[in-house]
């Protein structure tokens, strides 16, 4: 379709703004009926522990308790609380509740109540008698442990990822591309490190929520804060074992996801409250249930050995990944593949590759879907490694990275074998360069007073969508006077999808931004979408808009032939008309819009979905400059520089914001956000006191420009921004600190006492 | 216990236990800008105004406020709109749900600072956690508002 941008690359207002700065009732605990049923979980205290008795009969009688539920009160079929495309990756390994408890803060029952204190007072009376078992705490050892997290057998893997519950594997495999020893032995430089990362929560400001209802009906409605709406209907459904017509789900507005609300964490309570009771239910996790019972990033060890000849020429690189999936297997299997899929492809010189992993149960908490979903934890381990390597050569880290990235037109065998149709990332390394004034300052600067600042870099990139597997589905309506319904699937979560779906319809349209209404989603209204995870939104779904603004247009022209009784191929559809550039005869879309409304055997509406056998890549430099205290090991960012290549930007304005979010979120995970447990699998940093997100006086000053190409299978050019974003932070950090002081630290988060022991 | 506060103007008077935060009292009364993110003190999500200072409501008592005149975003619609404004041309309103408060503490902050030095603005904000938005946007946001009118005679 030929027509020129109006909206598009322009930043333009979010439609939902005005009632977001103005404090408005639209997120999901603003809009629960006043009359919902109280739930709460009970929680276990236990890492490893088998339920005996549960004795609830004094909490039952205490005023306004309504019910409580144990394991025997919930369906013996196993699910996965992963928002993924069925059938799932994710094994089948959850209850509603279990009698066995896997980590500390296990649901170990569920508590339903008029009010808040009845249900505290409650929970304060039920006796649960644990058999305490041994956990397995270490990630390390959790492999073929004699004890098993999952020995049920109900236990089911859906798809061929290598799992096996008597192993305590939740999925394992490799490839191997090219002979890797071989090569690795002829080079003149080898690296070999391991580099380690941590269950980081997302930490979004609006924890998870969700209420739910029987409507006129008797369907189980269900209103929750959420990226994965249909997702959630299945998992329900699965969960509740009920069908899936029972059941609708609706996404209002939400406070942050980034990931976390890729899993179904808190939706199963009150839905299973209300089919029990037939009430109202909602469920408010506190921050303390957020931080210790959620679905935090996957904590990964890393081994990385990559070498290359005496040019500097990268050879092979073998990674090993050994991954964290704690309690249950959510996201387990698919996040793994990225540490290395996401990684090793950023280099086009190697002539092998070998990727292997290992996916492990523990009694931690489970993990699950965070921003990055893997490629985070991999580049920071790969981009590490880079930096250590052109240290051992004596080569400049932007030098080596220009020698040997991956370039526009490649073939990545590492990349599902892909061709590289769109990649600026030369060009966001050059103009990094120039930001950071690197030449001048690489590698450090003495302050002089004790103080020495230094400079890294680091690459990253990601995908948009999961190919030939997610799919986006939009319908478009055309109404009186001329306004547009757009209908979408895709969750906005803050990110201002509804809005910038919108402008891509507005110019296939050719209208203004204020004709199309957008419909966020409902399953029993909007069309099907995979749902706002994967970095997918703009590329998939844009595109859906795109062929649906085709379709719709094709039939404007249609009504506008019947109306203006001539041939449709003498017309021309210029957004406000139908006309006949050679008869004059025209019909404006309002007449239409109105016309239709009577007499009409043809609805004006379009529908279309999208799904795509590629994922492009987005690319993207980061460059920090910190000042390191040499006494304290203390590391203060100073400046972050960051070129971003994600194609075209729909809203420059929005996706800087998204970039300058993730790339905190990527300072915080590099600096100050760490998950630690106690030798009895208790987590340490279960509020915001001792898991330190970083403030406004943290993050330095964080400067961002696009370098943008264009990608011929998104819309207008586009690829993805979302994720990409929280990649470079970690190792460019790292990397400024070792070249400030000499200190490499290959664990995150790096503190002071981490670089003070290297400096040592 | 019975108090008796100004909320938004208006005069109420309502039952409270003392162990009751003024954030779910306010809630109970419909004043739903006003969002939670930790219970710890620590995210600021929970600002109001009591006696036109702001107060972190998820720690402070709801019998604290007895004889206070207490405003959250509902009684402020004019100046959030205006503010917001701001935010919203910087795209910096992402998920929003951090919004209500950081507004409300731009607001004490500009009666309170007598200069709006950088430094002094990410000081007094620094209790206000932002997790979408990289405080990057919502400091250009607060400088423009802050500077606003002064070039206004200009054009
Ligand atoms: S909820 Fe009050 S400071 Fe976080
Ligand atoms: S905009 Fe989402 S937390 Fe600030």
């Amino acid at each position: 379709m030929n027509v020129k941008m109006r909206t598009v690359n322009t930043s333009v207002q979010k439609k939902d703004a005005k009632a977001l700065v103005t404090g408005k009732p639209v997120f999901t605990d603003d809009l629960a009926p006043g009359d919902c049923l109280i739930v709460k979980v009970l929680r276990s205290p236990h890492a490893h522990a088998l339920i005996g008795q549960i004795d609830t009969e004094k909490a039952n009688k205490v005023d306004g308790i309504v019910c409580i539920l144990t394991y025997q009160d919930v369906p013996n079929k196993r699910f996965t609380m992963a928002g993924q495309t069925y059938p799932e990756p994710s094994p089948y390994d959850r209850l509603i509740l279990d009698q066995r408890m896997r980590f500390v803060g296990d649901a170990a029952a569920i508590v339903a109540g008029e009010t808040e204190e009845a249900v505290d007072h409650a929970m304060r009376l039920i006796k649960v008698d644990y058999e305490v078992l041994e956990p397995v705490l270490d990630f390390r050892k959790a492999k073929d442990h004699k004890v098993l997290i999952h020995p049920e057998d109900n236990w089911e893997s859906l798809c061929p990822v290598g799992a096996d519950n008597r192993r305590n594997l939740c999925a394992c495999g490799g490839e191997e591309h090219g002979d890797v020893n071989e090569l690795l032995e002829q080079c003149d430089y080898v690296v070999e490190q391991v580099y380690h990362t941590k269950a980081n929560q997302q930490a979004m400001m609006e924890t998870f929520r969700a209420y739910s209802y029987l409507d006129a009906y008797g369907r189980l409605n269900m209103v929750a804060s959420t990226q994965v709406t249909f997702h959630v209907r299945r998992i329900l459904a699965h969960a509740l074992d009920i069908p899936k017509s029972r059941i609708r789900v609706i996404k209002p507005r939400i406070g942050g996801g980034f990931g976390a609300k890729q899993t179904v964490v808190a939706e199963v309570y009150p839905a299973i409250v209300t089919m029990k009771t037939g009430r109202a239910a909602k469920i408010i996790y506190s921050r303390y249930e957020s931080q210790i019972a959620s679905s935090p990033r996957h904590e990964m060890e890393i081994r990385v050995r990559v070498g290359a000849d005496k040019n500097g020429i990268l050879q092979a690189i073998d990674v090993y990944t050994l991954s964290n999936t704690g309690a249950y297997g959510e996201h387990g299997p698919t996040t793994v593949g990225l540490s290395g899929h996401k990684s090793i492809p950023l280099y086009r010189t190697p002539r092998a590759f070998r990727f292997a992993y290992d996916v492990v149960y523990t009694n931690c908490m489970s993990a699950g879907a965070y921003r990055g979903y893997g490629a985070t934890q991999g580049i920071f381990a790969v981009e590490s490694a880079i930096n250590e390597l052109a240290e051992k050569i004596g080569m400049d880290k932007v030098k080596i990275r220009e020698l040997n990235m991956v370039r526009e037109g490649d073939i990545m065998p590492a990349y599902y074998g892909e061709t590289l149709n769109s990649c600026a990332l030369d060009r966001c390394m050059a103009r990094a360069k120039e930001m950071m004034e690197w030449d001048r300052k690489y590698p450090s600067v003495d302050m002089g007073n004790g103080k020495v600042r230094g400079v890294g870099v680091a690459m990253a990139m990601q995908g948009s969508a999961i190919s030939g597997v997610d799919v986006a589905s939009v319908e478009l309506r055309l109404n009186d006077d001329g306004f547009y319904t757009l209908m979408i699937g895709a969750s906005d979560m803050g990110t201002g999808c509804d809005t910038t779906l919108a402008q891509v319809a507005s110019d296939c349209l050719e209208c203004d931004l204020d004709q199309i209404v957008v419909h966020g989603t409902d399953t029993d209204v909007s069309p099907y979408d995979s749902g706002s995870y994967a970095s997918s939104t703009m590329y998939l779904t844009g595109m859906a808009v795109v062929k649906a603004c085709g379709e719709m247009r094709d039939k404007i022209l249609d009504k506008g032939a019947e109306y203006l009784s001539c041939e449709k191929d003498t017309l021309e559809f210029d957004g406000s008309r139908v006309w006949q550039p050679a008869g004059g005869l025209e019909i404006s879309l309002k007449d239409i819009g109105n016309k239709v409304m009577c007499s009409n055997n043809n609805m004006l509406s379009a529908g279309a979905s999208h799904t795509s056998p590629v994922s492009p890549p987005p690319f993207m430099v980061g460059m920090a400059e910190v000042e390191v205290d040499k006494e304290t090991g203390e590391a203060e960012l100073i400046d972050y520089v960051a070129v971003v290549d994600c194609g075209t930007t729909i809203n420059p304005n929005l996706a800087r914001i998204q970039t300058e979010g993730g790339l905190a979120q990527g300072i915080g995970m590099a600096l100050y956000e760490d998950i630690t447990y106690t030798d009895k699998g208790q987590m340490i940093q279960n509020s915001f006191m001792q898991y330190k997100l970083p403030s406004r006086l943290d993050v330095g000053n964080i400067r961002v420009e696009f370098e943008s190409s264009y990608e011929p299978t998104g819309p207008f050019g586009a690829k993805s921004i979302g994720e990409i974003v929280i990649n470079t932070p970690s190792p460019a950090i790292a990397d400024a600190i070792a070249s400030a002081v000499g200190a490499r630290v290959r664990e995150l988060p790096i503190t002071a006492e981490k670089v003070y022991r290297e400096i040592k | 216990m019975q108090i008796e506060f100004t909320l938004n103007g208006r005069l109420i008077y309502e039952e409270t236990s003392d162990d009751e935060t003024l954030f779910h009292l306010l809630r109970r009364k419909g004043c739903y800008s006003v969002k939670c993110g930790c219970e710890t003190e620590n995210c600021g999500l929970c600002t109001v105004l009591v006696n036109g200072v702001s107060r972190l409501s998820c720690s402070y008592l709801a019998a604290r406020a007895d004889g206070c005149d207490v405003v959250t975003l509902e009684g402020a619609q004019k100046e959030a709109e205006e503010f917001g404004s701001f935010l919203a041309a910087e795209g910096a309103e992402q998920c929003g749900f951090c919004s209500p408060g950081l507004i409300m503490n731009v607001l004490a902050m500009e009666k309170e600072l007598d200069s709006y030095e950088e430094e002094n603005v990410k000081e007094y904000l620094a209790g206000n956690l932002c997790r979408c938005s990289g405080y990057m946007g919502q400091l250009r946001a607060v400088k423009s508002y802050l500077s606003r009118g002064e070039n206004r005679n200009e054009c």
